[in-house]
């Protein structure tokens, strides 16, 4: 694979477009110039710091290094998604483990599938798109358990009134909460390249890789992206329902918002 | 021994006190809570199977306390009725039918539903679809389909207009004949607690003494 080489002068040329998307909220009222501004400068500083980490981490090539940058990925992943499950009494842990548990278990599969080689130059990103699509449908159900949970109190404490465990009269919500996180990566899943194509994918055309190669390599990807991003959902939902109910199998009474 | 039995109970619901040091003795048969909103009826009856714990206190069942007992079992045997519907989506059958099974019990639909004066038409109805009476009907016997020993019916016609309470009155009364249940109803209308119940206890505003009433 050939590789490109990308000059700083290049990255400031592509910034025309930006511009051009700030002229057109300016001349639309839009109001989002400065956020704009804002994103267009936080993904430079962002990128180029991981981009610093990553280049130590390739050349100290050690697993521990690898470990402790998925680690500190999973941390800012599970304290983002928390800020979206805010409805979620005590989410960070679930979400941290959620994520944990999905970067370890694909990474523990494609090594063992054989499909990329212990080494932190597949290990690392490919971890790190999978607490990524983890972190936003983890984020998502979540949130929605959050809301759904207080909406349907009366269901789930009649329910509870019956003698159904805790567990049993919040299933109705656990089953809402992970279908909409699902459901996201499912439909992006059906549609890709036909609607749009993936990252990796794209990386690897720019990159100078055999179509075949960067399609296949793809399939790998979303295939085990859904597995991934099921098992962080399911965790997560699981995990946090605990939350709303006492060990007597009790609704907990919780603040209307958060 | 009485049904049930508070010892110096204090209830916080959303972070306010609603009855403090409650002393108070539920009998078998027939009993109706009476007292003005906000005194905590529902909260008293939350306490008896359990949904909630006092602050502080005792609440007995057959004289045992509460938290010693098993509270799943507790719940299938105390079955506690909302204020409001709360059924499960799916038909009325599905209903009743899911309370026997969490109970682990072989549902008997038609005949639970005649107990709750509901039509057996209605059993493959969309049950959220049905009026607000018929649904509370249908709460009433999806509660029995539990097998219970006490019901604990918060405010069981509330909600209804007056042709639908005549009929759930007409079902608690037809229930209370059965020798092997005994009903707690809570209500804020001491006319319908006359026509109901064989004994009526007013939880009192707080600081009041306790009055059991007839």
């Amino acid at each position: 694979m050939s590789s490109v080489h990308v000059s700083l002068g290049e990255v400031a040329a592509s910034l025309a477009l930006t511009a051009l998307a700030v002229v057109v909220s300016a001349g639309q009222r839009a109001r989002l110039e400065d956020d704009i501004v804002v994103a267009a400068a936080r993904a430079f500083v962002q990128l180029s710091a991981v981009g610093y980490v990553i280049k130590v981490v390739f050349e100290q090539d050690r697993l521990t290094f690898v470990v402790a940058l998925l680690i500190a990925m999973t941390l800012v992943g599970a304290l983002t998604a928390r800020r979206r499950a805010a409805g979620v009494p005590g989410a960070f842990l679930p979400l941290f483990i959620a994520l944990g548990l999905a970067a370890a278990a694909t990474l523990g599969l494609v090594v063992a599938l054989g499909v990329f080689a212990a080494e932190p130059r597949y290990l690392v990103p490919v971890g790190g798109m999978v607490i990524g699509n983890a972190m936003t449908a983890a984020a998502v159900a979540l949130n929605r358990l959050g809301d759904d949970v207080r909406a349907d109190a009366p269901r789930i404490e009649a329910t509870l009134a019956l003698g159904a465990p805790a567990r049993e009269a919040l299933r109705p919500v656990m089953r809402r909460s992970l279908r909409s996180g699902l459901i996201p990566l499912i439909d992006s899943t059906k549609t890709t390249g036909l609607v749009f194509f993936p990252g990796t994918m794209v990386g690897m055309l720019l990159a100078g890789a055999a179509p075949v190669d960067a399609v296949r390599l793809q399939l790998v990807l979303l295939y085990v992206l859904l597995g991934a991003v099921a098992l962080a959902t399911l965790a997560a939902v699981t995990l946090a329902q605990r939350a709303f109910t006492t060990p007597a199998h009790q609704l907990r009474e919780l603040p209307l918002t958060k | 021994m009485p049904l049930f039995a508070l010892e110096d109970v204090t209830a916080v619901r959303s972070g306010r006190t609603v009855f403090e040091g409650l002393e108070l003795a539920l009998s078998e048969g027939v009993t109706a809570v009476v007292g003005p909103s906000g005194v905590g009826k529902s909260t008293l009856l939350r306490l008896l199977n359990r949904l909630a714990d006092p602050e502080r206190g005792v609440v007995r069942y057959r004289g045992c306390d509460v938290r010693s007992l098993d509270v799943l079992a507790l719940r299938r045997e105390v079955a506690l009725v909302p204020q409001l519907p709360a059924l499960l989506p799916g038909s009325v059958a599905d209903n009743v039918r899911y309370a026997a099974r969490v109970a682990g019990r072989v549902p008997e639909v038609a005949g639970l539903l005649a107990d709750a004066a509901l039509s057996g038409d209605l059993a493959e109805r969309e049950a959220t679809a049905l009026s607000v009476g018929e649904q509370q009907r249908v709460m009433l016997a999806r509660a029995l389909a539990t097998g219970p020993r006490v019901l604990l019916a918060d405010e069981p016609t509330a909600a209804l207009d007056e042709d639908s309470r005549a009929l759930v009155e007409r079902t608690l009364l037809g229930l209370s004949d059965r020798e092997d249940l005994s009903i707690v109803i809570v209500t804020h209308d001491r006319a319908q607690a006359d026509r109901l119940a064989e004994s009526v206890v007013a939880v009192p505003a707080p600081g009041a003494g306790l009055a059991v009433l007839g």
